[in-house]
């Protein structure tokens, strides 16, 4: 090993471990039920995020002073089995994708950190919060660097399990929780897609190893190494993954409900970084969307699909977290657009530039909306408000139906609840009222002590 | 075959049954759950000592040095494998931290004597290779829980029908076994009747439905115990893989996927927390078996490092209920609790032992999931996928139940409930455990696919045998054929 690439193994290594290092001491400390300080929390985000963030630019000024365009750290196999060819490999990449990804979810999670120190001050939940987004930062640390699909997934796990439980995080109250759930549930479905996607790709390419799947080239110029069908099949998972964690048409649901975890993580979760990883993941891919015309196709239609959608959904919303949610669907769909029709670094550049504007607006909406309050009563009036021009031009029945589409989030939740979840819930009720009434006609007697069960055998009056 | 350095099967077999004797002899003091505790934790540093020992030796199969009840036993019926070396200690642990998670005011109602025979039994079962003793352990096994359940004065026929059929299948199946010819064909009826016997007492569907009954009607703990060291699992192990056909266990592997999927959904709609778990269970060691039964090196693999996984986790996860239930009574999951001010440290554990369980990065099940899924995939394309399907399933379950149960209400009482040193050291063994496989996974693997590629080898080698038998006396039948002919042409 040369002294150059010694001394990117030592800086690339230092980029994945500090986050890692700030999750094992949170999660350790929380666990011995021996909570740490808030200035001891915070001063261990800042350092996690400096030492992340100084040793990738350290890698990007060296890889312009030496013109290298492509860093590979090899951390090992974390599992192998040589005979069946199986093998985990930790292997990241700093590329032209990689390492603006890396800084950027680097400078929002520091600026985040630092705003939070103060914004949950003395909040019984600081430390919980300060857990969960170790977990998002590693989670995004590591599903930036990925070069295999099975260390993206690691990732992706991370961001989406602290994400859910942000959401969660006002866990006194039930529509948080609720939310959380519902967030939950649509990261384990298209996590499930996702999973497929790796494992047809091992099969297909017996490895999961990204340079294995693009054939020739670094990020952009890479091709894939499959066929077009294949690629149409293993694309069309992909999108379904990116699509449930970009909360793209039409799992766009979600969005508005995570909007009940607290400012900081909705400004960076949900309006910064974690609505762009699906994004992420198709510019990671864009070789395989680039070997199928269907599925560029199919891609493209998700985009605008999304973008119009969010964009009637943001212009009715009473919630300005809300509103600005849907405004990020909006350039997010426009971003996937981009993707699919090829434009990688505008898409690159959108994102990032995106990012950082709604990571600004989120954190400045509480204190707008009572600077627009200040502002009213100041002036005796309400301010001016200009409607969409563009509205005029609908015919009155279309623009009450645009309205009611907008209000009622595009109607998706409703759907998805009538087709999805209730025939579900439905079949499985049934199957359980079958079981009992076999276990009832068996045993001859009401067979469920369950049903017995109190509702709240915790209050005061019952608690042991 | 090599021995041990010291007779640490029948030791620890014989420890628990003596701890079982010495309870009785106690009756009712109040001290009797420490020496409960005591016994089990003698009992699993000797199967952990059996482990090491086994390592050490660096052999697939062992057996004890100086069998002391070899008058009783023939002297290989305890035998130490690849396989059960590591089922062991496992076993030995779920006993202790249940036995240690059990509060002392429950402890009248979780017979602490029956325990310990039980994992006697339990001990003995995971001691023992295909023979009658291990047929008869396996009916043995079930009469523990039947005692406790006449004790409670509860309906025993649905556990009772059941496990009489499973009594009967396998003593028809592996007599009749004993009395076929292991080169012939006619050993496929004995196979699927100890497959079906094995399938009833894994609790695969549609023969499930007595060990909901048992969750519901059983103390937690018994339940617990009963299920958790997939003893159904090592039946099929130990009685089915080595004479069924791999065409025949594969189509066997559906069943269990198709488990994993029902019961994965059937958890998502329960109403309270104990059915939830027991779905729960039963669509991850639906996913050990259907690995079982791929019978490749690498669902082999994936399944063995499951069933190590689901043992940790599910446990963990059951005992971190039942000391809710042990503080509160049974949980609805109709309603939000908010219970988390309470209880911290088991909200951060159940949470932790839930994703275990679903196989979440960095936690014990992560790698093991991965290689089963690669097993199922490999065999069917499309049915295999219903492994992530059941996973995603019991994901959603996991975090459903957690929020449920830990958040989404304020404060409902002022009374704490916090953990017990006990629980506490239960829940923290369970921990380092869970998140050291997960953060280690290599050397567990290894050992795993080590054991896997034995037992594939052990197969394929009696399949040889059975083949070439079944060669040579299709070659002497035409033999016979052929001088038959001769003869009838050369007579007049």
């Amino acid at each position: 090993m040369t002294p150059l690439h010694l001394l990117f193994h030592i800086l690339g290594t230092a980029v994945v471990c500090s986050p890692i290092v700030l999750l094992a001491i949170l999660g350790l400390s929380t666990l011995v039920n021996r909570p740490l300080s808030e200035t001891s929390i915070a001063r261990f985000t800042q350092a996690a995020v400096l030492f992340s963030l100084l040793p990738a630019v350290a890698i990007l000024l060296i890889m312009l002073a030496t013109d290298i365009r492509y860093v590979p750290i090899e951390l090992g196999n974390w599992v192998t089995i040589p005979e069946e060819q199986f093998q985990f490999h930790l292997k990241f990449v700093f590329d032209r994708l990689s390492i603006p990804f890396l800084m950027l979810s680097c400078v929002l999670c520091g600026v985040v950190g630092a705003f939070t120190r103060r914004y949950l001050h003395r909040e019984e939940g600081y430390g919980r919060f300060f857990l969960y987004y170790a977990m998002f930062f590693c989670g995004m640390v590591l599903s930036s660097l990925a070069s295999t699909i099975e260390t993206l997934f690691v990732g992706w796990e991370m961001v989406g399990l602290s994400s859910a439980l942000l959401v969660a995080y006002f866990h006194e109250r039930t529509n948080p929780v609720r939310n959380g759930q519902r967030v939950w549930s649509i990261y384990r479905l298209s996590d499930a897609a996702f999973l497929i996607a790796a494992i047809t790709m091992h099969h297909m390419t017996g490895e999961g190893d990204f340079g294995g799947l693009m054939s020739s080239g670094v990020w952009p110029e890479g091709t894939a190494a499959i066929t077009s069908s294949q690629a149409l099949m293993v694309g069309s998972l992909l999108l379904v993954a990116a699509a449930g964690k970009s909360a793209l048409f039409p799992f766009s649901g979600w969005l508005p409900r995570a909007m009940e975890g607290p400012t900081p993580s909705s400004a960076i979760f949900y309006g910064a970084l974690s609505v762009h990883l699906g994004a992420f993941l198709l510019l990671r891919l864009s070789p395989i969307l680039e070997a199928s015309l269907t599925l560029q196709v199919m891609v493209i239609s998700l985009g605008v699909v999304s973008a119009v959608c969010g964009a009637v959904m943001s212009r009715v919303q009473n919630d300005v977290k809300v509103s600005l949610a849907y405004a990020s669907l909006t350039q997010v769909g426009i971003i996937v657009v981009e993707i699919g029709l090829g434009l990688k670094y505008l898409a690159l550049i959108h994102i990032i530039g995106h990012a950082s504007l709604r990571t600004m607006q989120l954190l400045r909406a509480p204190t707008l909306l009572r600077d627009y309050s200040d502002l009213e009563n100041k002036m005796g009036t309400r301010l001016p408000r200009d409607a969409w021009v563009g509205a005029g031009f609908l015919p009155p029945r279309m623009q009450r139906w645009c309205y009611r589409f907008g209000f009622e989030r595009g109607f998706m939740d409703i759907a998805l609840d009538k087709w999805i979840v209730q025939p579900f819930v439905r079949v499985f009720r049934w199957c359980d009222s079958m079981e009992r009434q076999v276990t009832d006609a068996l045993s001859n007697e009401a067979s469920r002590e369950s049903d017995q069960a109190e509702l709240h055998p915790e209050d005061l009056k019952s608690a042991a | 075959m090599p021995e041990f350095h010291f007779p640490w099967i029948e030791v620890s077999i014989l420890v628990p049954l003596f701890g079982a004797v010495w309870i009785h002899v106690l009756g009712n003091r109040d001290n009797i759950l420490r020496h409960a505790i005591a016994i089990c934790s003698v009992t699993l540093a000797l199967t952990i000592g059996e482990l090491i020992d086994f390592v050490l030796i660096g052999t697939f199969e062992a057996h004890d040095h100086w069998p002391f009840i070899d008058w009783m036993f023939d002297r290989d019926v305890f035998v130490v494998d690849e396989l059960s070396a590591f089922q062991l200690p496992l076993a030995a642990l779920i006993f202790l931290v249940t036995v240690m998670s059990t509060l002392r005011t429950k402890a009248p109602r979780f017979s602490l004597k029956l325990a310990l025979v039980s994992e006697t039994l339990v001990l003995a079962t995971f001691s023992c290779r295909s023979s009658w003793t291990l047929i008869v352990l396996l009916i043995a096994a079930t009469i523990p829980p039947y005692l406790e359940l006449r004790n409670r004065q509860r309906c025993t026929r649905l556990y009772v029908l059941h496990m009489a059929v499973f009594a009967a299948l396998l003593l028809v199946g592996y007599g009749w076994l004993s009395m076929t010819e292991m080169n012939s064909t006619a050993v496929l009826i004995p196979g699927a009747l100890l497959t079906a016997a094995a399938l009833f007492r894994s609790g695969v569907f549609p023969f499930h439905l007595w060990m909901t009954d048992l969750f519901e009607k059983a103390t937690f703990g018994t339940a617990i115990l009963f299920s958790t060291p997939l003893v159904g699992a090592y039946a099929v192990m130990r009685l089915v893989l080595p004479i069924a056909p791999s065409w025949a266990l594969q189509s066997i592997a559906v069943l269990s996927l198709v488990t994993a999927v029902y019961a994965g959904s059937m958890a998502l709609i329960q109403r309270e927390a104990r059915r939830m778990f027991c779905f729960l269970f039963l669509s991850q060691s639906s996913l050990v078996l259907a690995g079982l039964e791929l019978v490749t090196p690498i669902g082999l693999t994936g399944a063995l490092c499951l069933w190590l996984s689901v043992g940790l986790s599910l446990t963990g996860f059951g005992i971190t209920l039942r000391c809710i239930e042990a503080r509160i009574s049974r949980v609805a999951l109709a309603d939000y609790h908010g219970l988390y001010h309470q209880m911290p440290m088991l909200a951060g554990f159940f949470l932790l032992t839930g994703l275990a369980a679903i196989g979440f990065p960095a936690t014990v099940g992560f790698v093991g999931m991965e290689l089963l899924i690669e097993g199922a995939v490999d065999i069917y394309p499309l049915v295999g996928t219903m492994v992530v399907i059941a996973a995603a399933l019991c994901g959603i379950t996991v975090l459903s139940a957690y929020f449920r149960i830990f958040t989404g209400h304020p404060t409902r009482t002022q009374v704490p409930m916090h953990a017990r040193p006990a629980e506490r050291i239960a829940v923290l063994l369970l921990t380092v455990l869970i998140l050291g496989g997960g953060l280690v996974p290599q050397p567990g693997v290894a050992s795993r696919y080590h054991a896997a590629k034995e037992l594939t080898r052990l197969r394929l080698t009696t399949a040889d045998a059975t083949t070439e038998s079944r060669e040579s006396s299709q070659q002497k039948t035409s033999n016979r054929a052929a001088v038959a002919v001769a003869t009838s042409s050369v007579l007049p």
